[in-house]
């Protein structure tokens, strides 16, 4: 008889992830009991409470990772071997958990539809009908979307923190699910925003689909799920390298389809328009830092000694994505879509650190390695995208928000502040100097260039130029157009959403003045633990 | 003690005055950020003069500060002062305070305090890109120095401003970014060879292969080429020039653009100079065709804004070949003519501007007879045009007769095409100023009035500099030949020792 043995799990490491696991459920039992008019201020208060302890604990929990593999890397593999946590582990978890709570503040705004959410007052209603109606006269909200958000959030935190494929799947499928059904939620263009959920969910899980499959695939090659039991396997070159590609292969079209990367970015603009614009912006940021995560652990660790497979897959990849982006962003006349397009080209440009992966003894001392520079690209990236997507939420009219680029000429003339953050997020997207988008774009360049990608950054720096274009053309537009018809106007929004904004401000300019810190923290964090 | 940081006060005295004049009550045409900015960019050029007098002719670096800025980037906060950089940071000094006063009535009508802090961002950038002694440093001021200058152009220019500020922008960040992949490419080759770093000293230092170093030059001179202008990369420049106001002009043609023929000098020579050598050939001939094509264009012109914009495409030619024909003569000569060009460019185009000011157009087929009315406008406008077209006496001629004698003896058709270009300068400027200010008064010109006070006063020190360095340039030439000697060195060029007469071997025969 087989003795039974207690799993091991390092609660001490894993405690803030699965706080967010347990506001997430304290808040479907809050649905479930709470009156309805204290909901709102108890999800806000729960969420936030817990986001903030959450926080606190991964800061601790850095702190005191300890050295290992020669003081290359920190911390250690727990759960019995399902979760990582290591420095870049905790350097992603502080930087979700930090966009969560920009993206919760925004989930929060009431003041802009003028005391109620963003979100559909009763989902079931169908668009159109006497029950949509009455939910709207009766001021109803749905404040499910805090737990939803935060199931998201602890799927997003496990995601990069996956030790394994089959809990890399479900973190996957963890968070994802969510914000399926956040895009689905908006109170204005109901039919717009259900559309986009659709397309998301099947798109999403057809790209499971892949990844699952490449999982057997995989597991068929290396007979073990563990990342560091694959990157065994294939060292020893044990197994059918046929199954091995395949399954790589398959696993990576289901990860660039969560990054959005060309050719799995069609989603992206549709889903980025139809979603409420604080889903948007919360999922455009938070999602992608979660899965550069993973797609980092699974292409360094796992697949860390097949890199001559992958990097020429991912040199394709990235200058497909990154013309594509910037290429379809021109073609663009909704803010909303042409900032989904040059999330694509930001994808693009993170793809580009990500190639520029160089084993330790290629790099001499001091210089910049891959890792560092895509986590803090994903920094700048998260905090400008999460701030303009933000200020999107604020231009609007008596239909709502006026997403059509031609409603935002003279934005500069009847609200210069307003105008002039979003000026500063879209110079910052384009990479002028004194920005954190700058500092950004040279920390993924110079370490493809170390590597000898000199293509592909020369194709980065020529879609770089080619995206300042659309990005122009909207201060262009802001400062030198004339408005059309009323023109555009600015709904104050209460403290929360300035919060946000404020934080995407300072992040922005901070990092692009003195990125020192941030990047060496990211230094810092060190390597992944195999 | 610690020495006093000069070139840091140079950079943050009107960064400061930007901020602050952006911060005041805002009412358009309001004298008080227009009395901050001429006090601000005064105290600039005060201590301009001061880094002048602790500048100790012919000792290579000076003044220098350098802290760790993005270690990770291996970049620090260093800045410098040579020869070629104390030039410059005298020009734009001087040219600023001349330009607000020049400008005092520009922007009444528009966000007054705006245009005059933009100005003053645009002066602490542009000294900040001189003085710049690391790579990463000068690319970020470089690139930021188009954010001020964008604005400038689209928020106050004439007609079709936003159309000419959005090709300026566009043009300048294609060619910052294709830089962007050079600087980038540094810093691999940098940390390929030891601990990355960006500071000049150290770049200069390495073992740099000769097909990545001609690579890495072109990223380089190609932004330099969009920025200087150059042949066939100017055309955003008459676009440019016809839209935004004469002031504005005259810091982006008199200061921002120096920072292309600058950035030749000291990157393209100081960092690559085998691909510098090897590139010699093309450069000639594009600075050639500059030379020439400009000064064509600008003859067949009706705009007197454009017409001085396609005369810099001319002049930026000339200073281009100074710097490539890679001989002391032609690099002193185009050290001294980017100064010259400075203000006699910047002369034109403020006297124009007060023209255009009084008449409303900058069409040169509306003025005629404007000496009779206005002789003060009429005779500065002379001379400007006469030091443009390169008279003795006046300082813009030693320079391009510098350049010249490094033309002749890089090549002599070199030198020949390049005096082509004097021979079309007298025919522009002469017939402009035929054309606007002789001849019968034209209906609408007899309204106008003479230069005030402020106008002369703006125009006074560009015009008295220019006699001044025209006749004495030799203190000048002090400081920036022994800078010129290191460049020299650096991309291992000597001067061609002059011919023996024939004959000496014949006469050792006979012996």
């Amino acid at each position: 008889m087989i003795e039974f043995s207690k799993p091991v799990i390092g609660y001490a490491e894993v405690w803030p992830m699965l706080l967010v696991f347990g506001v997430a459920c304290a808040g479907v039992l809050v649905e479930a009991f709470a009156p309805r008019r204290v909901r709102y201020a108890t999800q806000v208060l729960l969420a936030l409470v817990g986001l903030a302890a959450a926080f606190v604990g991964t800061v601790m929990i850095g702190l005191d990772l300890n050295e290992t593999a020669g003081g290359a890397a920190k911390g250690g593999i727990t759960a019995e071997g399902a979760i990582v946590v290591d420095g870049p582990a905790i350097f992603l978890w502080g930087l979700i958990l930090l966009i969560a709570v920009g993206g919760l503040l925004l989930f929060a705004e009431r003041e802009l539809e003028g005391g109620v959410s963003a979100f559909a007052g009763q989902a079931a209603a169908l668009p159109g009908t006497e029950a949509e109606r009455e939910a709207s006269t009766r001021g109803l909200d749905h404040t499910e979307v805090f737990p939803l958000m935060m199931f998201a959030v602890g799927g997003m935190m496990l995601f990069p923190a996956s030790n394994d494929l089959l809990t890399m799947f479900v973190a996957l499928e963890v968070l994802s699910l969510p914000l399926y059904l956040l895009s689905g939620l908006a109170r204005r263009r109901r039919l717009l925003s259900q559309e986009a959920a659709l397309k998301y969910f099947l798109l999403g899980a057809f790209s499971s689909g892949f990844f699952i499959y490449g999982i057997a695939l995989v597991y068929g090659y290396a007979g073990t799920m563990e990342f560091g039991g694959i990157n065994e396997a294939i060292s020893n070159n044990t197994g059918n390298r046929t199954l091995l590609l395949a399954g790589m292969g398959l696993i990576s079209v289901g990860l660039l389809f969560k990054v959005g990367a060309a050719p799995f970015q069609a989603w992206t603009p549709d889903v980025y328009q139809g979603a409420p614009t604080a889903v948007t912006g919360f999922m455009a940021a938070a999602t992608k830092v979660a899965a550069f995560g993973a797609l980092m652990r699974l292409y360094y660790v796992a697949f860390g000694n097949e890199r001559w497979s992958w990097q020429p897959m991912l040199w394709v990849i990235a200058i497909l994505t990154m013309l594509v982006g910037a290429l379809l962003a021109i073609a663009q006349s909704d803010i909303k879509r042409m900032l989904a397009y040059s999330s694509v080209a930001h994808t693009g440009f993170l793809l580009t650190g990500v190639l520029g992966a160089q084993s330790a003894s290629e790099l001499s001392s001091g210089e910049i390695t891959s890792l560092q520079a895509v986590l803090f690209y994903l920094v700048t990236y998260g905090f400008m995208t999460l701030g303009a997507f933000a200020i999107v939420s604020m231009v609007r009219d008596a239909g709502g928000e006026t997403n059509h680029l031609s409603r935002w000429a003279g934005l500069g003339k009847e609200s210069p502040i307003v105008a002039g953050i979003f000026a500063f997020f879209l110079l910052s997207m384009a990479g002028i100097p004194l920005t954190a988008g700058f500092t950004g774009k040279w920390a993924v360049f110079a370490v493809a260039m170390s590597a000898g990608a000199w293509p592909v950054v020369v194709v980065a720096v020529l879609t770089s130029a080619l995206a300042a274009f659309f990005y122009v053309r909207v201060i262009v537009l802001m400062y030198f157009a004339d408005p059309v018809g009323a023109g555009p106007s600015v709904t104050l929004p209460s403290v929360l959403t300035a919060v946000t904004i404020a934080l995407g401000v300072a992040a922005t300019l901070l990092l692009g003045i003195v990125p020192g810190p941030v990047l060496d923290l990211a230094a810092h964090a060190g390597e992944f633990i195999r | 003690m610690i020495d006093f940081p000069w070139l840091t006060t140079l950079i943050v005295v009107p960064l400061v005055g930007a901020v602050v004049t952006a911060f005041l009550p805002s009412r358009p045409g309001a004298a008080l950020p227009k009395q901050l900015a001429l006090l601000f960019t005064t105290l600039t050029l005060a201590a301009a003069v001061g880094t002048a007098t602790q500048y100790d002719t012919g000792a290579g670096m000076q003044l220098t500060e350098t802290h760790t800025w993005i270690e990770a980037f291996g970049a620090s906060y260093a800045v410098g002062v040579d020869g070629i950089a104390l030039t410059l940071v005298l020009l734009t000094s001087l040219l600023v305070p001349l330009v607000v006063l020049a400008s005092w009535n520009d922007a009444d009508t528009r966000n007054t305090k705006a245009f005059f802090a933009l100005m003053l961002a645009l002066e602490g950038l542009a000294l900040a890109v001189f003085l710049a002694q690391d790579v990463l440093l000068f690319y970020v001021v470089f690139e930021a120095t188009l954010i001020p200058a964008y604005f400038l152009i689209g928020g106050f220019g004439g007609e079709n401003r936003a159309r000419a500020a959005v090709k300026f922008l566009l043009y300048m960040l294609a060619g910052g970014l294709i830089m962007l992949a050079s600087v980038v490419g540094l810093y691999a080759l940098s940390a390929s060879q030891g601990e990355p770093s960006y500071l000049i000293s150290n770049l200069a230092q390495l073992d740099i292969g000769t097909v990545e170093g001609r690579w890495l030059f072109l990223g380089f001179f190609i932004a330099f080429a969009i920025k200087a202008p150059m042949f066939p990369v100017h055309t955003w420049l008459p676009d440019t020039t016809a839209a935004a106001t004469p002031g504005t002009s005259v810091l982006l043609i008199c200061v921002l653009d120096k920072i292309g023929t600058y950035g030749m000098l000291r990157f393209c020579l100081g960092l690559f100079p085998e691909a510098s050598d090897w590139a010699t050939p093309v450069v000639v001939v594009m600075a050639l065709i500059s030379i020439v094509y400009g000064a064509l264009l600008a003859i067949g012109q009706d705009n007197m804004l454009r017409l001085i914009g396609l005369t810099s495409l001319s002049h930026f030619g000339f200073i281009v070949l100074g710097i490539f024909v890679l001989n002391s003569q032609g690099l002193s000569g185009a050290t001294l003519y980017m100064f010259n060009h400075g203000l006699s460019t910047a002369a034109l185009f403020l006297i124009a501007g007060y023209l255009i000011h009084r008449r409303g157009t900058p069409l040169i087929s509306a003025q005629g007879g404007v000496e009779k009315v206005a002789p003060v406008l009429a005779g500065t406008f002379l001379v400007a045009g006469l030091a443009t077209l390169g008279l003795p006496g006046l300082s813009p001629f030693i320079s391009e007769f510098l350049v010249l004698v490094g033309g002749f003896s890089h090549a002599w058709w070199v030198g020949a095409i390049a005096v082509s270009g004097i021979v079309l300068a007298a025919i522009y400027v002469l017939l402009m100023y035929q054309r606007t200010m002789t001849g019968p008064v034209q209906p609408g010109v007899e309204t106008v009035v003479d230069l005030n006070r402020r106008e002369v006063g703006a125009i006074a020190p560009i015009l008295l500099a220019m006699v001044l360095v025209g006749f004495f340039p030799q203190p000048l030439l002090d400081v920036i030949n022994p800078a010129i000697e290191t460049t020299m060195t650096t991309v291992g060029v000597q001067d061609e020792p002059p011919t023996v007469p024939a004959g000496t071997q014949a006469e050792e025969d006979h012996q």
